[in-house]
């Protein structure tokens, strides 16, 4: 039973990161049609960044490692990565948007190649470790109960996330500009008639999606302490899957994939395979898509390719 | 660059394609070095992979970012059929490739009905479920033993390897026909341009046979190919299938030509390299996707020597090319007329979004 309670507390953790990652690659697809197959790696520029950041004020410039400050680490590195997104989006995607979708694809893998050997040349090749102290910060509070651990680390991501995916999708449902988004996303001339600069629109989500992405990566980072210049793969990879899991195209969807996708794998850890955990969660998704080819969340549109 | 590309293309194709041959027979004679004679079979074996995966991503449409499973399942059958059994390497060319497209009709099946993206990450999730059950080989199946009825299993499971786990299979035995065994690496070019040369023209047979306007009809449109009588299901099928069963050959060679074959070999990047080599060149042509296969696997290795000094700026200028190289040629390099036609279709009448 405890361990049940745990593997869920951690499957959860798990699957909020994954599905902050996934409103990136499931906003874009809104708009665009388009896998952003860099935004694991904008998740990794992310979790460096956010190393990076935390190093030089904490122990360049001096300041205690408190929670204003990870605030503030977290505006600068979001700020940065949505920049980045947006210049990717300048150079690499806004050429190709009426190419037809393979070429897309091939330029996001380009980029996505290119910004992993930019973080490996900028950062090293080797795991870079965020150091202990910076945990320390957060109070180690520990609450347990029925046999499961549950650290105030914990608590406050989750808060984060869902603070976040709370706010993204009041964003999108009940504001203006949310409204411009999803009429974007069902069709661009018809936006454009409305009188919505449908190019605005894109730059926004290329922000909104880099940088959830980025909070993401420092997240990740925090929590298992150590990133990698190839992590981006590993969980681009995971958060694609959850976005399909829910739908591709659906805010919702993203955020309810995300959090099964962490439970199936926690779970398969904890009571199957640690090895297995992969195939396990490729397998389950294979079963829901071939019961629901859109996804749980996804509507039923005839599309047309 | 455009106006000698238009040029080229003008060539009648087969004239290419002998002067391609007489070239490339005298290659390693020029070269004379076994670095690039190496780089040359590598290029054979991904111009196969391109071509195989050309069928499918290609002719049929289908979005297939998972090809590297088919290519891992032909090595592996090598591999294991090899080192247990002692077959030789020619009988289990065919064995691997048809293995290979066994295991492409089981997957395919029951997601043809997916479309685009969906497929796309559904392939992706088979490749890394092949990946991962390479990787940790029979006795990692160890827990089925916890389940209540089962635990006879643990024992029998515990001694099983079969796949040799992260390490891979070694000693794979090396070819052999009429007592010559091939060993240099000019002895692997000439095996793998034959098996090149008879891909190319089985491709160019394949292109203009029934099948192949089927394929042309199901991506250009679905709808309509179904109207006209096309079997959409079983041409798609049959595209998973060759595709799949080619890549099942290439692996055999691949595994024949390293003698040490690993899970790693096979990841998700060599499947990313495929789909790269298939639009880069210009999907559908058997031209483009030559030149594709020189833009990702032979292009790589030039920028090692021309940036011996900056080694390390390699991938990076690699990537950037790979966006520059869409951006300016959204089509490819070398496309067919038929696709570029699509393209524009595409452009004047749709939007992205609609």
């Amino acid at each position: 039973m405890g361990q049940l309670l745990q593997q869920l507390l951690n499957g959860l953790t798990i699957g909020s990161f994954y599905a902050l990652i996934a409103l990136g690659y499931t906003m874009v697809y809104g708009v665009l049609k388009l896998i952003n197959f860099a935004h694991g790696d904008l998740f990794m520029l992310g979790a460096y960044l956010g190393l990076v950041t935390l190093m030089g004020l904490v122990v360049n410039v001096g300041l205690s490692a408190n929670l204003l400050i990870f605030i503030l680490i977290f505006l600068i590195v979001m700020i940065v990565v949505g920049t980045v997104g947006v210049i990717l989006e300048r150079i690499a995607y806004r050429p190709l948007y009426r190419a037809g979708r393979l070429p897309g694809i091939v330029s996001a893998l380009g980029a996505s190649i290119f910004l992993q050997n930019g973080v490996m040349l900028l950062y090293g090749a080797r795991y870079r470790t965020f150091p202990e102290e910076f945990k320390r910060a957060v109070p180690e509070v520990m609450w347990t109960f029925g046999g499961a651990r549950l650290t105030l680390m914990q608590v406050m991501m989750l808060v984060i996330s869902f603070l976040m995916m709370a706010s993204l999708y009041f964003f999108v449902n009940y504001t203006r500009v949310g409204t411009a988004i999803r009429a974007v996303a069902l069709d661009h001339d018809t936006a454009r008639l409305m009188g919505i600069d449908v190019n605005r629109i894109i730059v926004l989500v290329f922000i909104i999606g880099p940088a959830l992405g980025a909070a993401g990566g420092i997240m990740v980072g925090l929590f298992y302490g150590r990133i990698y210049f190839t992590l981006g793969w590993s969980y681009g990879i995971k958060a694609f899957t959850a976005a399909i899991l829910g739908g591709i195209g659906n805010i919702p969807g993203a955020m309810v994939g995300g959090l099964l996708l962490g439970l199936i794998e926690a779970l398969a850890t904890g009571f199957v395979s640690d090895a297995w955990k992969n195939a396990i969660a490729f397998f389950i998704l294979v079963i829901i898509l071939i019961l629901r080819p859109r996804g749980l969340l996804g509507e039923r549109v005839a599309e047309k390719l | 660059m455009n106006d000698f590309l238009a040029r080229l293309r003008r060539l009648d194709e087969r004239w290419g394609y002998f002067i391609l041959v007489v070239v490339a027979l005298l290659f390693p004679i020029i070269v004379r070095s076994d670095r690039w004679i190496q780089v040359a079979n590598f290029f054979f074996i991904y111009a196969m992979l391109g071509l195989s995966l050309n069928i499918i991503l290609g002719y049929a449409g289908l979005f297939q970012l998972g090809h590297a499973a088919f290519y891992a399942i032909g090595a592996y059958t090598t591999a294991i059929l090899s080192t247990h059994f002692h077959i030789p390497v020619f009988v289990l060319l065919p064995i691997g490739g048809i293995l290979a497209a066994v295991f492409a009709i089981l997957l395919s099946r029951p997601i043809l009905h997916l479309r685009g993206d969906y497929l796309c990450i559904v392939t992706i999730g088979f490749a890394e479920i092949v990946r991962i059950a390479l990787r940790n080989d029979v006795s990692s199946l160890v827990f089925l033993a916890n389940i209540p009825g089962l635990a006879f299993l643990k024992e029998k499971l515990e001694a099983v390897v079969i796949t040799g786990g992260p390490n891979g299979i070694m000693g794979i035995a090396r070819p052999r026909i009429f007592g010559l065994v091939f060993r240099q690496q000019w002895h692997y070019f000439y095996l793998f341009l034959a098996f090149v040369a008879f891909t190319i023209f089985a491709m160019r047979r394949l292109e203009n046979s029934r099948l192949g306007r089927a394929w042309t009809c199901v991506r250009e449109d679905e709808l309509a190919a179904e109207a006209m009588g096309i079997d959409t299901v079983k041409a798609k099928l049959l595209a998973f299938a060759l595709g799949a069963a080619w890549a099942g050959v290439a692996g055999s060679l691949y595994a024949s030509w390293v003698t040490v074959i690993a899970p790693e070999s096979f990841r998700f990047w060599e499947a990313v390299i495929m789909f790269c080599i298939v639009v880069l060149g210009g999907t559908v042509t058997i031209p483009g996707v030559l030149v594709g296969t020189i833009g990702m696997i032979v292009l790589p290795e030039l920028l090692r020597e021309a940036l011996s000094n900056i080694q390390q700026w390699r991938m990076l200028i690699f990537g950037a090319a790979m966006i520059f190289m869409m951006v300016v040629r959204p089509e490819g390099l070398w496309p067919s007329q038929r696709f570029r036609r699509e393209l524009e279709l595409a452009r004047e009448t749709a939007a992205p979004g609609s």
